[in-house]
This record gives C-alpha cells, structure tokens and sequence, in this order.
C-alpha cells in the first residue's frame, strides 16, 4: 500500500496530482490544469487544458483569450468549464469537485478524492459575505490545503459596514475634490462598488480605464454595479465630489495628475499596518480583504476539522504556530511566485 | 482620549508637513488645557513614565499572547506599541469610561513597576484598538509618527499666531502640560517670565554650501569641528550645559559647571583634550574619543583626568545680562573675543577665524581639512544676527568630501515603520586579505540611508532571493553585491570584529556592476584612520 495521500504532491511552482498528471494553479504552463480563480498567480495562460469555474474560464479568457480560436482558427488552450458542485472525472481514478470559496467570482476550492482520501485545495478564500460571489463552503477532507495570507494575529479584517463610512465620510468632507480608491482590478473593484452600492450611493462611481472590461464580466454576470463612467471620458470638475477606483499601480503615476484633488484610499487587508499604508502614501487607508483574515483562517480550520492542515502561501509559520498550540498535524508548502500584494 | 488617538492616526497617514501643521494647530485650539498641553508633551517626547518601557508592554503581551505568534507579529508590523494594540486581548468594545489624555497621564504617573502590570492592563480596556495604540506610544515615549518637536512647536505658534522663536525660548522654561503657555498663546495673557532661570536657547544653526560660493568680505571662515555643538547657560551663578537638541547634559560634564566666571550664554563645540584635530595647534581628539564620555549619568575621575573635556567657542548670545543676539556676528565676535582672558584657558578657548585670501583659496584649504580630521568648514556672514533655526543665507556648513570605500553586502535587517516590510538596513564587510587566496569579509559597518525608494525595491528583492540563512528579522546574503559606501571618518574599536568603526556609513553607489572580489580590503580602511 502507498502512503497516504503520495498521489498528491505540492511542487513549488504548483500542486501535483500524481495519477491524473494534472496542475492546480501552476505557475508555468502545463498540459492540464485546475484553475482555482482569475487572479494571476493562480490562473496563468498557455495551458493545453484549462479546467475551472465557467466565471473563472471567463476571466481568463479576457486575459489570455484562453480557449479563444487563434490566426489559423485552432483553438490551442481549451476551456473545460465545471460549475460549482459539478465532479469531474480526471484520468488515474481522481475526481474533482468545484466548490465556492468566497474569494471573487467564480473562485473556487476543489475537493480531490482518491482511492477513499479526501483532499480540498481552498485556493484563496474568505468567509464574510460579499455581494459579488458565491459563499464559501465548508467542505469535510482529510488533507486541508489553505491559504494563509493574512496568516497572523494582528490581521482581523473590521466589519465592512465601519470601511465604507470611513470612505463616505471622506467624501463629503471634499465636496470640491474626490476620493481615489485604490483597488485590484478583479475581485476587490468590484466588490467595493457594489458595497457601495448597497449602502445607497447611487452617485455615478469613476473608473480608471484598465478596469473597464472586467466591471462589464462582473456585470454579464449577474453582478449591478451602477452607474460607472470612464475617467478618459470626463473633465475634473465632473469628478469633483464623486469616487474614482483604479488599480493600485495607477495611483502615483501621472495618470493621477488628471483627478480633481484627491484624497488617496486604498482597500486592502495590508492596511491594518500603519507602516504598509505609508509606504503607499495612503492618506484613507480601507482595511476591505478578500481573504480570510486570522480568526477566519482559525475557524476554518477548526469548522473543516481535517487529518492534516497544509499551508499553501502566505505567513505559514504562524498559522502552523497555532496548529501545534492545538496540536493539530500541519505542514507548509513552500509554494513560489504567490504576490501578497494583490490583495 | 479618542480626540487625541484621532489625531495621531491622522498625523501617521498624513506626507504633507502643512498638512500636519494644520491638523495639531486645530486640535490645540479645539482642545481644553490640560488635554492639549499632555498632547503637545506627548509629540515633543517629553513625557517620561520610568513604570512603563517597551519591555513592560512586551511583557503584558507574552503573558496574554502565545511569545511565538508575539515575535512573529511584531516582526512583521515593526513596531512594538502598534502590534500590541492589534493584538491586545481585550473586550470587543471598550469598558467603562474613556480616559482623557490629562486622566491617562496622571494614572500612568501613579504607576510603579510593581503594579504596572495590574494597572495597565484596565486603562488598555477602555480603549479601542487605536486608543490603545495612542496610550502606548505616550507611555513609553518614542510617538515615531513622523512628528518632529520641531513641527509641533510650529504648530502651536501658527494655531494662536505667535512667533516659534517665541515658543521654543519659553517651551524650555515650562513643563508639561504648560498652563503659562496656553494662557499666553490662546488667551493673551502675558508672555512667561523666563529671565532669571538658566535655560536653553534654541540654536542658530547652517545649510549645507552646495553649489553656492560666497565672497569673503561677506562671509567669516571657521572650522567645524568635530564634537558636539553645546550652549553653556550661566543665570543667578547657576550653570548649565545643553546639547543640540536641548537636553541637560550638565551631569555628563561636571568639569564644566564651576568653570564659567559670569552669566553668559554661550555657543561653542564640546571636545575632549588631544591632538588629532588640527593637530597639535589644534587641541582636540577625534570625536570617537569624545564618544566614550557621552550619554553617561555619572564620570568617574579616572574618566575625567584621561578625557578633560573643554569647549571651544563659537558665538555669544548674552554676555552678563546683554542680550548680544540682534547685533551682527562681527560686533558678537569682537564682544567673544573681549571676554575670553576672563575665562579659563583649561576649559575654554575659541574657535579662530580661518584667513583666506578669496573662495578659491579657501577651497584649497579645505582639502586639506582631511589630513588634520577636521569636519569641515563654517562659513557666516559677518552682519547675520543670531537667530534660532535655520535661515538661508546666513549660516553655511561645508563638510570636508566624504570617504568613499567599496564593501560588500553581507547582512540586511527589516526595516521599522515606513520601511517594515523591507530589508533597508544593510551591513557591509571588507576583505582580510586577498579575496582570491581564501581572504574572508569582515563586517565593517552598516548603513540604512543614501538610496532611492526604486533602488530600496530592487535591493529588497535581491535579499529575498540570494538568502543564505535567516536570524529573526535579519538575513544573511550570498556575496554578490558590491556598495560603495560614503562614510565622514573611521575610527578603532573594540566593539567590532573588524577592529573599526566608521562614522556616518551612507551608501553612496549601488555598484551592481563589480564583482565582489575587487571590493576594498580591511587595510586599506585602517590606513585612513586618524585617531
């Protein structure tokens, strides 16, 4: 008999599974792949075979036209869509099954059974709600593979409802001016101006023009986002008083320079630490994550309750810390080239 | 408690120095006394509560926190005070009463380090995570929040429309939470009577020369020598001594308070008795030698005999009651020169004026400001009253050119604060031999300044990449990076491995281009010693 759970081995460039021969999230093209979610060190192009959430295989088509026909009217990457709790039978006697991670639309945790052992990759997840996406699901397994980006004590995220006051109190403390929100263009865009939107700011809401496309994927989606307009479009005195969203690169360049003034916000889970808000020059810092914050990851793993806990990424060594105070079995993957900055 | 802990979470994500200005000029005239006056102690750095230190806090924290997920936080965050505030395990939302600033002065005043530990931890409850943050950083002194005692005296005078000159002269006559100041500030009342105690004055102080050349019928030429820049204050026969930044250093140097015959105030440079200054005309050791008597609180005479410690004069302010400061530096100069026979040769004597026939002359003499371990020159205008502060076009320091040696990377250490999640403090070695005969690094020195914000980036890249060992927030690197660092002197000592010290490391080229083994070797270091 083989050791339990040898089929699936961690790789740092990805997670392996042996008898299928198939990549979850890798970070180099390989001929068949299990995509958790759109954001891009977890979705990559050039695979030969995408397998992922019809969301997430829409994201990745508008980033790498994965599954798009080329010049010559082949399709070289194909998209194998499966929905959420839908099971895919892969080669080698493994099934995957998709199911909500609460991460951004269309992400995705995947069960993997094997020879009776259960494994769920969580990819990137949060528990809180948010309007843009499916809920988290917890899933019983064996072998629990987390994330840990915010993997350490002093990460509790604060109620979402206490970020957005902080972001409307601003602006109507510049009435003349505006309020730039720093924020990643998948995912945390979206989920801010929809937030925005359930509090009843009903205002048109500016967009830098690299997030233009993928507020209308969200919207084809199900997903109202309001009115929106593009900042290229517009004159400052249009802007003065409202909220302009852009990616966090855009926001000290001199794309900047064309804002009414501006006060600079940025939503992410880094800005519960003053020193990472100041080395942005964040002057409104809004602490909105799409990961689990260090009480979400604590209760995970005590709600999923696995043989073992594995620690994909992130601050590992606290979040094992805590596993062996609760004498729990857990490891860490030393997996490479995940950004913490994206969130 | 809550408007003051506001204040400080603003002041942390505000660049702007108006801006901030601004911010405590509003909060000085929104708060009542005594509030605003702890609050104005608290950014100045002048509160001190001997029952609460860092370590108390570290302790409070590892007896509620598990000490692994302690260090790993505080690692990560930076900063002692705002992880503990993070972490503090304490009710949801705040118990009891919210403390006003002057209450959580008073209490942590009352504390002792017995009953710190009890005490502490209920105030910490009443708080919310930022109040918490707000009540450690007052606590335990050190705000680091980007607010200079500078800026906060600037903030008072424009809040109530007062001259800063003003406010510093008096500020050293008062303490904490400084009622005569608020009535004279905010309601008009008369100005405090400061005449008849021995205080500090604030220091006339230069810019940089740069590119400037001056004329010499303008300007006077001094030395700027290496020491200490000290005010000596003798009022009613009591005399002190005070440092730069105005801190009592009178007990570090007890030889010089019975020395002054009159009340003056004078200005002047605190050497210690030698000969590598200047030579033997010049009277001075280098200031590492200076170094072993600062910063303690008692002299043995053993001390004392080996290192007498003298000043060398620079300027006057008051000269027996006569406020000399409106008048121009040449009637000064003239009034300092009258006075010195009247002061004693073993602990006084003055700073000469350096002849020069024009700019370019004097230029030459500079140069050779390396060979007698002279920092540099001082250059003043002969009509420039004493004003505190930096005012252009008066004062000019012009440094010597620094040294410049090529080391190599070895160490880097997180950052704190702005930089917490950067490796931006370096520590550089040379070789002890030839590095293609086995020749090994020594550490030399370490440096946290003279990059750009790109080049931090690239160099906090090329740490995570090329790790060879990790020591808590320090990494050991492979050698692969040459810096040439810039750096004012280099001294011996026995703190470190390599047998020296430099004074002032800065990095002044990334060398991304040289290979490792031409970097310098210790001996070439050692033979620009000049102790």
């Amino acid at each position: 008999m083989t050791a339990p759970f040898s089929w699936i081995r961690p790789e740092p460039w990805g997670v392996h599974i042996v008898p299928a021969d198939v990549w979850i999230d890798p970070g180099r093209a390989v001929d068949r792949a299990l995509v958790t979610h759109g954001h891009a060190d977890h979705a990559r192009g050039g695979h030969g075979e995408t397998i992922a959430t019809p969301e997430t295989l829409a994201i990745m088509e508008l980033r790498y036209r994965t599954g798009a026909r080329d010049e010559t009217g082949e399709i070289p990457s194909k998209a194998v869509p499966c929905s959420y709790g839908e099971t895919i039978r892969l080669s080698g006697g493994v099934d995957a099954t998709f199911i909500p991670a609460g991460h951004v639309l269309g992400s995705a945790q995947i069960l993997l059974e094997h020879a009776g052992e259960r494994v769920v990759i969580t990819g990137d997840y949060k528990r809180r709600p948010d309007p843009t996406c499916a809920p988290f699901e917890v899933t019983p397994c064996d072998v629990f593979i987390t994330e840990a980006t915010f993997g350490l004590p002093v990460f509790i995220h604060p109620p979402i409802a206490d970020e957005m006051a902080k972001l409307t109190g601003a602006l109507e403390q510049e009435p003349d001016g505006s309020v730039l929100v720093g924020a990643y263009a998948l995912g945390k865009a979206q989920r801010v101006i929809a937030e925005l939107r359930a509090i009843g700011h009903a205002q048109p809401i500016y967009l830098h023009g690299a997030m233009e496309k993928m507020c209308r994927l969200y919207e084809e989606h199900g997903v109202d986002l309001g009115d929106l307009r593009l900042v290229s479009d517009h004159t400052k005195d249009d802007m003065r008083g409202h909220i302009i969203v852009a990616p966090p690169s855009a926001m000290n360049t001199t794309w900047s320079r064309r804002l009414p003034n501006t006060v600079t916000a940025m939503a992410s889970g880094w800005m519960r630490v003053r020193g990472r808000a100041r080395q942005r020059g964040v002057e409104l810092p809004l602490i909105i994550s799409d990961h689990a914050d260090w009480n979400e990851l604590t209760q995970t793993i005590e709600d999923v309750n696995p043989h073992e806990t594995w620690i994909t990424h992130g601050r590992e060594e606290a979040l094992l810390r805590w596993c062996e105070l609760g004498q729990r079995k857990a490891r860490a993957l030393a997996l490479v080239g995940r950004e913490e900055e994206d969130d | 408690m809550i408007r003051f802990a506001a204040l400080l979470d603003t002041l942390v994500y505000t660049a702007s120095r108006n801006r901030k200005l601004a911010l405590i000029a509003e909060y000085l005239r929104e708060t009542p006394d005594p509030d605003r006056g702890y609050a104005m102690a608290a950014l100045t750095g002048e509160l001190d509560f001997p029952a609460v230190k860092s370590t108390t806090i570290r302790n409070l924290m590892k007896d509620r926190v598990d000490p692994v997920l302690w260090t790993l936080s505080r690692d990560f965050v930076g900063d002692t005070a705002e992880t503990a505030s993070l972490l503090w395990p304490g009710p949801q939302q705040p118990t009891g009463e919210e403390p006003s600033v002057a209450q959580v002065v008073d209490m942590l005043t009352a504390m002792n380090r017995n009953t710190a530990p009890q005490e502490l931890p209920k105030l910490l409850d009443r708080l919310d995570p930022n109040g918490r943050f707000a009540l450690i950083k007052l606590a335990t002194g050190g705000m680091r929040i980007g607010v200079s005692a500078r800026l906060a005296k600037t903030a008072f005078a424009q809040a109530f429309d007062v001259s800063v000159e003003d406010v510093e002269e008096y500020w050293h006559a008062l303490d904490a939470p400084y009622p005569e100041l608020f009535a004279w500030g905010a309601d008009g009342a008369d100005p405090p009577d400061v005449s008849n105690r021995p205080l500090f004055r604030p220091f006339m102080l230069a810019h940089p020369l740069e590119e400037t050349e001056v004329d010499l019928a303008d300007y006077a030429a001094e030395w700027k020598w290496d020491g200490i820049r000290v005010q000596l204050v003798r009022v009613a026969g009591e005399t002190r001594l005070y440092s730069r930044s105005g801190d009592d250093i009178s007990a570090t140097f007890p030889e010089l308070l019975e020395v002054l015959p009159m009340d003056a105030v004078l200005d002047g440079e605190l050497l210690v008795r030698g000969s590598s200054q200047g030579g033997e005309a010049g009277g001075a050791a280098s200031f590492n030698a200076l170094q072993q008597r600062l910063g303690r609180k008692t002299v043995s005479k053993k001390m004392l005999a080996e290192a007498p410690a003298f000043v060398r004069l620079y300027d006057a302010m008051i000269i027996e009651g006569d406020d000399v400061r409106e008048r121009p530096w040449s009637e000064r100069r003239e009034a300092l020169e009258a006075l010195m026979p009247r002061l004693p040769e073993s602990h006084f004597d003055i700073s000469a004026i350096v002849e020069a026939r024009d700019f370019a002359h004097l230029a030459q003499i500079r140069e050779g400001a390396r060979d007698d371990a002279i920092e540099g020159l001082m250059l003043k205008r002969r009509d420039s009253p004493y004003i505190a502060g930096r005012k252009v076009g008066y004062w000019y320091k012009w440094k010597r050119d620094p040294l410049l040696i090529d080391c190599v990377m070895m160490y880097a250490q997180r950052g704190s604060g702005r930089r917490s999640s950067f490796y931006s403090d370096y520590t550089f070695g040379c070789w002890d031999g030839d590095p293609d005969e086995g020749a090994e690094l020594l550490p030399v020195g370490k440096a946290y300044s003279g990059f750009t914000d790109a080049e931090l980036k690239k160099l906090d890249k090329l740490v995570r990449q090329t790790t060879l060992n990790r020591f808590g927030p320090v990494r050991e690197v492979e050698r692969t990076l040459v810096f040439e660092v810039a750096f004012d002197s280099v001294h011996t000592s026995k703190r470190h491995k390599s047998g020296l010290a430099m004074r002032f490391p800065r990095i002044h080229r990334i060398r991304w281009d040289k290979p490792v083994h031409e970097a310098d070797r210790i001996e070439t270091l050692r033979s620009l010693i000049r102790d």
